[in-house]
């Protein structure tokens, strides 16, 4: 069913299925071509048959079966005409990474990483239940869903610095108050400075290896140096502001006579209150999460400044992978302002774009792919041909291969951590059985799905990290 | 008749709950939702909460009902294991629940997963010998 284009590039013909408005297009090698399930062929198809969709519904390397879109879905609407769907972003709004280096040796900081591990471990709180050592007030939460990042660093959580070197200095335009449940509010409150469970992660990190001098260099990145990575996102809050706003475009979805293949794609005509509403609730999410990484990685330098008191751990870079924003883009040769979905998938802004931070501006915005737990995480760079094929997006992850449940069967928690550990990587979690469901047998690849970022030139590798510590809830 | 069954799904939960009616479909589809967290049989009933719901449709008011337990799950630090649910159809659906359930205590609760939400993938409700409901949890 899917034609290849060119190496990397696959299509999906607009006449798969009926309702198809545009063709879908995945991106994946030969080896991962076998990898891509049918279910997630279905999800690009029903993508494509959104109204006001842009030239293609779009799958990353490392797509895998989701709900709604696939993870690992690209797709943008016209703002005439289109559609905006929490289905293309997801529950968990804003899951990003941030990415800090140190000015540390691995050699310096090795033989201490049991001690650092289970320091950011109580740092940190993380896993189901675990609530904050911050207790914000009602009216500091407004301030963080407005301000994301720079209302935390206002509070004393980082440096100013800091807020050029995130993904909409960490701190989007839009957020919307009034649009957030007391209900979004109470599971948000306690967990703002969580790390959350499930495949969220504090990593302590070792660049093994630099693809490119030059833009490692840049981004302040040499080998054998200490990087710590942080992954989560709006925990409870992101969740019921997404639950919330469902309903409601569930409900829009009849009375704007929109046919959907697939409930959870849901979506309103943009410039309608339902779509307006959901897009201001969503940046509340987006920036609660910028906040809470923020807040995160405070804690973080902290931890590392007791062992290290000449460490310092400065922030590279903080990616969204969940998100929905307003970006022009050329289509067709006539400049649109777009609504671009990306769901389990990196924005990969090259040098063109006004939106990437002065820092990096000759080269790129770094673009942040973590590992699965005990794999290697890498650093990539943006291109300018990404805004032609992708919108401007690369992969996120390796993307799994195997259920949660299937993964459960067939490894012992206790038995990945003992294999990890044989590796030289110390691993905290809360519960071990969760370690089994991340075990990195469950992901495919991560080489391979970066290889295809790579070779097609959406983002150019510049650094490999290797695990060196785990913190999990 | 099994109260409950999990299915394949690559990244997330997926699981059918059934009844004899929609009533013991909806307490079966709570347990299938909680047992994906954690093993119920380690929850013990020890105080009640009380859940009442209305919605348009049976569809709508199950989807409520399971954000409803997720929603006190994260605010009350509780785990529940027993629903007790009734329902009313007068025009409208409406729901009132007992539910059995206690703080969470980490030295005797261990979570396998934690749910995010409950999402509106392939999301129905179908009643051939018995009543039968289909959920993908984001986990």
């Amino acid at each position: 069913m899917l034609n290849k284009i060119e190496d990397n590039i696959y299509e999906l013909p607009l006449d798969y299925r009926p309702g198809m408005r545009v063709p879908g297009r995945v991106f994946v090698s030969e080896a991962l071509l076998g990898m891509v399930e049918p279910g997630t062929i279905e999800q690009v198809a029903n993508v494509a048959s959104l109204p006001g969709i842009v030239k293609y519904s779009m799958a990353m390397p490392d797509a895998h079966l989701g709900y709604g879109f696939p993870i690992g879905g690209v797709a943008a609407f016209r703002e005439d005409g289109g559609v905006i769907s929490p289905g293309g972003v997801g529950f968990d709004i804003n899951c990003g990474v941030r990415l800090l280096r140190s000015n540390l040796e691995a050699k310096t900081v090795q033989p201490l990483i049991s001690v650092l591990v289970d320091a950011l471990f109580e740092a940190v709180p993380s896993g189901v239940g675990a609530t904050s050592r911050l207790h914000v007030s009602d009216k500091e939460l407004t301030d963080a869903f407005i301000d994301g990042a720079k209302w935390a660093v206002g509070q004393g959580y980082g440096v100013e610095a800091d807020l050029a070197h995130c993904e909409e200095n960490g701190s989007m335009n839009g957020a919307d108050p009034s649009q957030v449940s007391i209900k979004a509010r109470k599971r948000g409150r306690p967990q703002l400075g969580t790390l959350g469970s499930g495949n969220h992660f504090l990593e302590i990190q070792r660049v093994d290896e630099i693809y490119d001098e030059v833009v490692a260099k840049r981004f302040g990145l040499f080998k054998g140096q200490i990087t710590v990575m942080i992954h989560c996102g709006s925990r409870g809050a992101g969740h019921q502001i997404c639950t919330d706003h469902l309903e409601v475009l569930s409900r829009a979805v009849h009375k704007y006579n929109i046919d959907i293949p697939d409930k959870q794609l849901a979506c309103a005509p943009l410039g309608t209150p339902e779509a307006e509403n959901y897009f201001g609730a969503m940046v509340c999410a987006a920036n609660y999460a910028w906040a809470n990484r923020h807040i995160i990685a405070h804690w973080t330098r902290e931890v590392f400044e007791k062992y290290f008191p000449d460490g310092k751990l400065d922030l590279v870079y903080d990616v969204a992978h969940n998100v929905a924003k307003i970006e022009e883009h050329d289509v067709d040769g006539v400049r649109e302002r777009l609504y671009v979905h990306r769901k389990g998938a990196t924005r990969a802004f090259g040098p063109s774009r006004s939106e990437v931070p002065d820092v990096y501006r000759d080269v790129g915005q770094p673009v942040l792919i973590p590992g699965s737990m005990g794999t290697a995480s890498y650093v990539l760079c943006g291109k300018d041909r990404a805004m032609e094929v992708t919108f401007g997006s690369a992969c996120h992850g390796a993307g799994r291969i195997m259920s949660r449940s299937q993964a459960k069967r067939t490894f012992a928690g206790q038995d990945i951590k003992a294999a990890l550990s044989a590796q030289g990587i110390k691993v905290k979690a809360t519960h071990p059985a969760m370690l089994a469901e991340e075990a990195p047998q469950v992901y495919k690849p991560s080489n391979e799905v970066v290889d295809v970022v790579h070779n097609l030139g959406i983002a150019t590798k510049v650094a490999r990290l290797m695990p060196l510590g785990v913190s999990k809830g | 008749m099994k109260p409950y069954e999990y299915l394949e799904h690559t990244a997330d939960v997926k699981f059918r709950a059934y009844g004899k009616s929609p009533d013991e479909m909806l307490s079966n589809a709570a347990l299938a939702l909680f047992n994906s967290m954690i093993d119920t049989a380690t929850v013990q009933a020890k105080e009640t909460w009380k859940v009442e719901l209305s919605g348009p449709d049976l569809e709508q008011l199950a989807y409520d009902w399971l954000s409803e337990l997720i929603f006190l799950f994260e605010t009350e630090f509780a785990v529940f294991s027993t629903f007790d649910v009734v329902l009313h159809k007068n025009g409208d659906w409406s729901l009132q629940a007992d539910i059995g359930g206690e703080r969470i205590d980490h030295s005797r609760h261990a979570f396998d997963n934690e749910v995010k939400a409950v999402t509106l993938h392939e999301f129905e409700i179908k009643k051939n010998d018995f009543w039968c409901i289909q959920v993908v949890l984001d986990v």
